[in-house]
């Protein structure tokens, strides 16, 4: 095959369209495994943050996985606050900085397994925030063990034989629960398993820092993110392990939009 | 297999158009394969050697758009795309046409 | 100055913090702190603040820790089982260095080795204010956020029932405190995209590009600066330690009835001295080694099992006949302090320990509360 010199840029007249990381990384460099789904979600996320023009009128509250590494290479302010209390932090920052768009950064363990009740009783008090889930079913930082948010039949590391409803009990759908709320915005889950899916969830991440930052309440964007290493696949199989799996349990789209069309505007 | 312009009422003179490129850091990437099945016009393909840290990583053969599908499925941000004022026409040979 | 008012300790506490610039407040109903709660819930909205009632003690902490990052004054507050549950919190605030205060009107005496030791993980202590009454209650409401604010710490308020509930004239006053530097390290959302964003972070890790020192390097610093703390922050009251053959040491509520039984013995010719940390930590040793250079014997008050006599015997080392006057001592309902807190029986006490007589042990309270 006749393979493209790539390792500079182009000789002929060209424009660059995208660059390697957004210009909230601080550094493309990061610990995360191959074929992760987290820093795919995080490059959305900072992107429409720069959209949005909240650049400098943010802060991020990181939770306990992986992707609390990236506290060293997002250029926002932030914290790693104690393992699920994120939307605890958020509501004290909010209530003193109403002006300034917090937003939580967990996974479905920080937020399903340790931090159900600060993202129930956040949400239910309506605070203007907005809560991400990157859902990989799995504690991904700990080597792959089952979560609140594991699907039935799903092996991890304590469940060998996949997670038994009758022994293990049954996942959580915090998404789905939220949608339910009183207090709620909105409520929407997107993936990153292909370069559509990563299209259509940008769509919803700008919502779901709009709807707080107009007054509606809180925005829960759960993202469904790959993590090969703790499900025990290869990387380059987790996109399509993921949608055999958590995609069947979880379905994308947006459950709740308590606000217009029209209000989907820069604040 | 690459975009290939059948428009042509000479099948010898079939032409395969480039409308970008990418640059690839090659040492960053960490070998997921992603981007291989992400890429429209397929012209992605894993690298039979491996970059310092022992990974096979991507290369890039004619026909790539700019779309950006890559770099948008890519956790470890080894792409940079670029779209070519003029677009590459590649004349084909037969055998090349063919496949 | 405001002008005189009959206040609970509560109301005064809640007054005082508020006039210290305390902008939030998230609390959970417990006795007896919950009026500090419904102070706060009352008074705070009207003076630019929020109050809120959280669904736990841990999110509570937590919310308090986010308002204080944010630059705001902030503080939460429970009794000793509601401070069990806020440590990791109390820790994560030492170790990330935010300033909190924590407002801890314990049931009793028996909180003093969950606030001086620190509950959670890391080598950190807790700065512990323990005022003896009402008017020192207040005092120390303003001191908290100081020293919460100077030194980027947790501060641990350590009141009780009695502080919590005793009515006493007040004016409110507002000790003088050293100039503040400003807060130049709250998260304030204003630094994204200029390469020098802002982290609070318990790891020390910085930025790509702008490292930390790392959790190593970050932690020692930590303790460090708590060593600092130690010697900066010692606080105390004596009296008639000079030429006392006897001190008795006792803390918070406790100190007060002591320093009543002190006097009346010395008038009666009894060469007795009091010593009371009012920091239980940093604990003042030097100050005691000192206070006690002539005494024989150390008596150690405290409404508990025996927990600040170990802090006495680490400051003067053995030199002393060190003997507990104190006990468990609670109320029938378990939520109060006992009968105990009595300055005829702390009197007693004292007599008894002087002539190597037998400590009267009291009657056991009971469950009459409940039946």
């Amino acid at each position: 095959m006749n393979v493209i010199d790539t390792s500079r840029p182009p000789e002929r007249a060209a424009a660059k369209v995208a660059d390697f990381k957004p210009s909230l990384l601080l550094s493309e460099n990061h610990h995360l495994c191959p074929g992760c789904g987290e820093p795919v979600a995080i490059r959305l996320i900072l992107e429409v943050i720069q959209e949005l023009n909240l650049t400098q009128n943010n802060v991020c509250i990181l939770g306990h996985g992986c992707y609390g590494s990236f506290i060293m290479q997002m250029d926002v302010d932030s914290t790693l606050c104690l393992h699920g209390r994120g939307p605890a932090v958020a509501t004290g920052m909010k209530r003193m900085r109403p002006d300034v768009a917090i937003w939580t950064l967990q996974g479905d363990g920080d937020m399903a397994s340790e931090g159900l009740a600060e993202i129930m009783h956040t949400a239910a008090r309506g605070e203007n925030i907005t809560c991400f889930m990157l859902n990989n079913g799995v504690f991904g930082d700990t080597g792959g063990q089952m979560t609140a948010a594991s699907v039935v039949g799903q092996r991890t590391k304590n469940t060998i034989e996949g997670r038994d409803a009758a022994y293990h009990g049954n996942p959580i759908k915090v998404a789905e629960i939220l949608a339910n709320m009183d207090g709620t915005a909105y409520v929407a889950r997107g993936s990153v398993h292909n370069a559509a899916s990563i299209n259509a969830t940008r769509k919803l991440i700008r919502k779901a820092f709009l709807r707080p930052m107009h007054g509606h309440g809180l925005a829960l964007m759960e993202i469904l993110t790959m993590c090969p290493t703790g499900w025990f696949v290869p990387p380059g199989q987790g996109a399509e392990y993921m949608m055999e799996s958590l995609g069947k349990v979880y379905g994308l789209g947006e459950l709740k939009d308590v606000a217009s069309e029209t209000e989907t505007v820069n604040p | 297999m690459s975009e290939v312009n059948t428009h042509t009422s000479n099948p010898a003179a079939r032409r395969k158009v480039t409308r970008g490129t990418v640059v690839i850091a090659a040492d960053r990437c960490k070998g997921c394969e992603l981007c291989i099945p992400a890429c429209p016009p397929q012209v992605l393909s894993m690298s039979a050697g491996v970059n310092a840290h022992g990974y096979p990583y991507p290369e890039l053969a004619p026909g790539c758009t700019g779309c950006t599908a890559c770099l948008l499925v890519c956790p470890d941000f080894v792409f940079q795309i670029y779209r070519y004022d003029e677009p590459i026409v590649d004349e084909l040979s037969a055998g090349e046409a063919q496949q | 100055m405001s002008k005189m008012r009959l206040l609970d300790g509560s109301e005064a506490i809640a007054e005082a913090a508020i006039m210290a610039g305390m902008k939030f407040y998230a609390g959970y109903p417990i006795a007896p702190a919950t009026e500090l709660l419904e102070y706060f819930a009352a008074k705070l909205p009207t003076a630019g603040g929020v109050c809120i009632n959280a669904d736990t003690e841990i999110e509570a902490v937590n919310m308090a820790l986010g308002a204080a990052q944010v630059g705001a004054r902030a503080a939460t507050g429970s009794c000793g089982q509601g401070l069990a549950l806020k440590q990791e919190a109390i820790a994560e605030a030492a170790l990330n260095e935010t300033p909190l205060v924590v407002f801890n009107m314990a049931r009793n005496q028996q909180d003093y080795f969950q606030a001086t030791r620190g509950g959670g993980w890391g080598d950190y202590h807790t700065v512990t204010l323990a005022p003896k009454d009402l008017h020192e209650a207040v005092e120390h409401t303003h001191l908290a956020f100081h020293i919460a604010d100077k030194y980027r710490v947790p501060v641990i308020f350590m009141g009780d029932n009695l502080i919590a509930r005793t009515q006493m004239g007040t004016s409110l006053p507002v000790p003088e405190l050293d100039p503040l530097p400003p807060k130049d390290w709250a998260l304030d959302g204003k630094m994204g995209g200029t390469g020098k964003s802002r982290w609070i972070w318990t790891f020390g890790g910085g930025k790509a590009g702008n490292p930390g020192l790392g959790p190593d390097g970050y932690w020692r610093q930590i303790a460090e600066k708590f060593e600092h703390i130690a010697r900066q922050e010692m606080r105390h009251e004596q009296g008639f330690c000079e030429d006392a053959e006897t001190v008795v040491v006792a803390f918070g509520s406790g100190g007060k009835y002591v320093e009543y039984v002190v006097r009346e013995l010395r008038e009666e010719g009894y060469k007795v001295g009091y010593f009371r940390p009012i920091t239980l930590w940093p604990f003042p040793g030097p100050a005691l080694e000192a206070a006690t250079r002539n005494a024989r014997n150390i008596f150690v008050f405290e409404l508990n099992a025996g927990q600040m006599i170990q802090d006495v015997m680490l400051s003067v080392e053995g030199r002393h006949r060190i003997k507990s006057i104190g006990g468990v001592s609670f109320d029938d309902s378990g939520l109060n302090i006992g009968p105990m807190m009595d300055a005829r029986i702390i009197r007693e006490r004292i007599l008894a320990q002087l002539n190597g007589e037998p400590i009267r042990q009291l009657p056991i309270s009971g469950m009459g509360a409940y039946l």
